[in-house]
């Protein structure tokens, strides 16, 4: 899993509010099978996939889940089936979410369109729990501007129809559909614990914390509650001074969130009496004169504007002492 | 085959609210536990495996922080699975069997208390026909409850989901003479197996669990020598007991999740583990001979594993 953009702000519980989003969401490609079976929905018209013994599946799979043979290659393996059809089972949802179909209160089904042996999950929107039974019939309600998506069906409403399809402009020239995109947001609620308190109190005050082993003595930055080398406890406290040495860096000419203006230097920083790399940005200085064994120094928000953050420190500036040669920190590149 | 058994168990005291810990603090503590109780040194273990998922905590690459705390400096054999650390077990089962290795560290973690479950399970869930919906888990257990409810069983429609929880659990694997050195009455697992069904609900018959029922079989849940003394089952949802019990052939002696089981706590890919851990800590204590452990994943009991254990070897 990889975040694109996440951002996080505190809220009045001290908890922090962490967001995961791809911000356009992912994109997948749909193979013939889905792609076509979006199509139809886009169209206003659902297609089941036949089986070589004759069972009809919706939504389509590529391929038949018992016996593994490859489905809809051929034009007549695909049936319309629906717009009608049965709820095999429901469960009702008193409070919708934000991101669920409807708005109001409604029930998730299974509904076996008529001319198919499977089922669809989809919602119906029936007006009550007490108007939800298995075995009932529902049709499918269209929207009006659909894309060729599962959602392209609104709903499904109690009662055999009218099923009317709202005309969809300019459809004769659409490209079948190919790809899908699905938004992907989540949202967190996290609390500092344990060793992260801590050092973000430190950086409060631009002082850099670090956790020691106690069974080996190395100095880990930003602090770990763990020793990854003993497996052990690592909670001895240490203060370490805001300078070290350019172990290895990137130049990188794609921006990023929270990064400086294009191309930026990200690298790992050997704070002075620490026993790992930090991962930082660097700055103040000409990409083309960055180099490794560079001494550096950290560069602090003015305290007036210091808030209990890691962006207190902007980020690490050659310091103008002399180079270290790469024997003294070649352990720990 | 070789004969592998459970020697170690330890799950951690879980929380239902957020404590701020991270993954090192949630694995560490039942890690060390695990090897205390073994005897057994970080050096000695042969293969590490591990089950937890990023999206719990929405941190890219989270079970690498929980590494800190198994010593994996110098280089260890390790793996990870991003699912129920029960089929981390399976993986280092089967990597026990390979021969070369005698001992295995296998342990799960979950952080469910600060994240939006429905959200995180539907993300889980196939990105053409469910995903865009996001009907969640327990909307999912919904249309199994109703199944069964229409299908005659006396159980609730209307299911609700176990409490949100932060926790692991830690399990060590050892075969032959090193499982009788570290441990007075192993407990070897005779029989393990899982099967999947398809992902579609709507293409399967919520009333059935074709795959629980193959598992067990294959397992030997129905053919061993003595009776089921207890079931630790994976159940997050009331009805799935009434289904799982029928579709592993339990009858009304076997006393199921005695423990208190998921519904008590629930830390999310720990909590398969912790169904062999306890149904293990049976025979280890003595309480049992024979115990089966269950644990599931995907939407309506897609995905199931069984696991037969055993006070005495096949040797």
């Amino acid at each position: 899993m990889t975040t694109q953009a996440s951002s996080a702000s505190q809220t009045s519980d001290e908890r922090v509010l962490h967001v995961l989003e791809f911000p356009g969401g992912y994109t997948r490609s749909t193979g013939p099978v889905i792609g076509r079976f979006l199509t139809g929905l886009r169209s206003g018209r659902i297609y089941g996939v036949r089986t070589p013994d004759g069972k009809v599946l919706i939504p389509p799979t590529e391929y038949d889940p018992v016996t593994a043979a490859a489905l809809g290659a051929a034009d007549e393996d695909w049936v319309e089936v629906g717009p009608a059809g049965t709820v095999t089972s429901w469960t009702w949802v008193d409070e919708p979410r934000g991101d669920h179909p409807l708005d109001r209160p409604f029930a998730w089904a299974l509904i076996r369109p008529d001319g198919a042996d499977t089922a669809l999950l989809h919602v119906v929107d029936s007006g009550s729990k007490a108007a939800m039974a298995t075995g009932m019939r529902v049709h499918a309600t269209w929207r009006a501007e659909r894309t060729g998506s599962v959602k392209d069906i609104a709903a499904f409403a109690p009662g055999e129809g009218p099923a009317e399809v709202p005309v969809l402009a300019g459809e004769a020239e659409l490209e079948p559909v190919s790809v899908v995109t699905l938004p992907h947001r989540l949202e967190y609620r996290l609390r500092g614990g344990t060793v992260w308190n801590h050092f973000i109190d430190g950086m409060a005050v631009g002082q850099i914390r670090g956790t020691r082993c106690a069974a080996c003595g190395k100095v880990y930055v930003p602090p770990r509650g763990a020793c990854p080398a003993d497996g052990l406890p690592a909670t001895e406290w240490v203060d370490l001074p805001d300078t070290g040495v350019l172990t290895t860096f990137a130049v990188n000419n794609v921006p990023a969130a929270g990064a400086p203006e294009v191309p930026f230097i990200s690298g790992y920083v050997l704070l002075d009496g620490a026993d790992i790399a930090m991962l930082v940005l660097v700055s103040d200085v000409p990409w083309q004169d960055v180099r490794i064994g560079m001494r550096v120094r950290a560069v602090w928000v003015p305290e007036a504007e210091r808030t209990r953050s890691v962006k207190n420190l902007k980020w690490f500036a050659p310091s103008g002492e002399p180079d270290v040669p790469y024997e003294r920190f070649e352990e720990y590149v | 085959m070789r004969d592998v058994a459970v020697v170690g168990f330890a799950q951690s005291e879980h929380s239902f609210s957020d404590l701020g810990w991270t993954e090192a603090d949630l694995v560490m503590p039942v890690v060390n536990e695990v090897l205390e109780t073994t005897g057994l040194k970080r050096s000695e273990i042969g293969f590490t495996c591990s089950g937890s998922n990023d999206y719990l905590v929405g941190t890219p690459f989270s079970f690498v922080a929980a590494l800190d705390t198994i010593g994996a400096w110098p280089p260890i054999a390790e793996s990870h699975v991003e699912q129920d650390a029960a089929w981390a077990l399976y993986e280092a089962w089967v990597r026990i069997q390979h021969g070369d290795i005698d001992t295995a560290l296998v342990y799960g973690f979950g952080k469910g208390t600060v994240g939006d479950h429905v959200g995180i399970s539907s993300l889980g869930y196939d990105p053409y026909y469910l995903a865009p919906l996001v009907p969640g888990h327990v909307a999912m257990a919904g249309l199994q409850a109703r199944a069964l409810k229409d299908a005659g069983f006396d159980v609730d429609p209307d299911p609700t989901a176990p409490p949100a929880t932060d926790g692991a659990a830690a399990v060590i694997l050892a075969a032959g003479d090193v499982a009788r050195r570290v441990r007075a009455r192993p407990a070897w697992i005779t029989g393990i197996d899982h099967r999947i069904e398809p992902h579609s609900v709507g293409a399967r018959d919520l009333t059935r669990s074709d795959s629980a029922r193959q598992a067990a079989e294959r397992a030997g849940v129905g053919s061993g020598s003595g009776a089921v003394d207890f079931a630790e089952l994976h159940t997050r949802f009331d009805h799935e007991e009434v289904l799982l019990r029928r579709e592993l052939g339990l009858d009304e002696k076997t006393v199921v999740n005695a423990s208190g089981g998921p519904r008590k706590a629930d830390p999310i890919m720990a909590t398969g583990l912790i169904r062999i851990g306890e149904a293990a800590a049976r025979i280890h204590d003595g309480s049992a001979g024979r115990t089966v452990a269950h644990a599931t994943a995907g939407p309506c009991l897609q995905h199931n594993l069984v696991c037969v254990l055993d006070s005495e070897g096949q040797d």
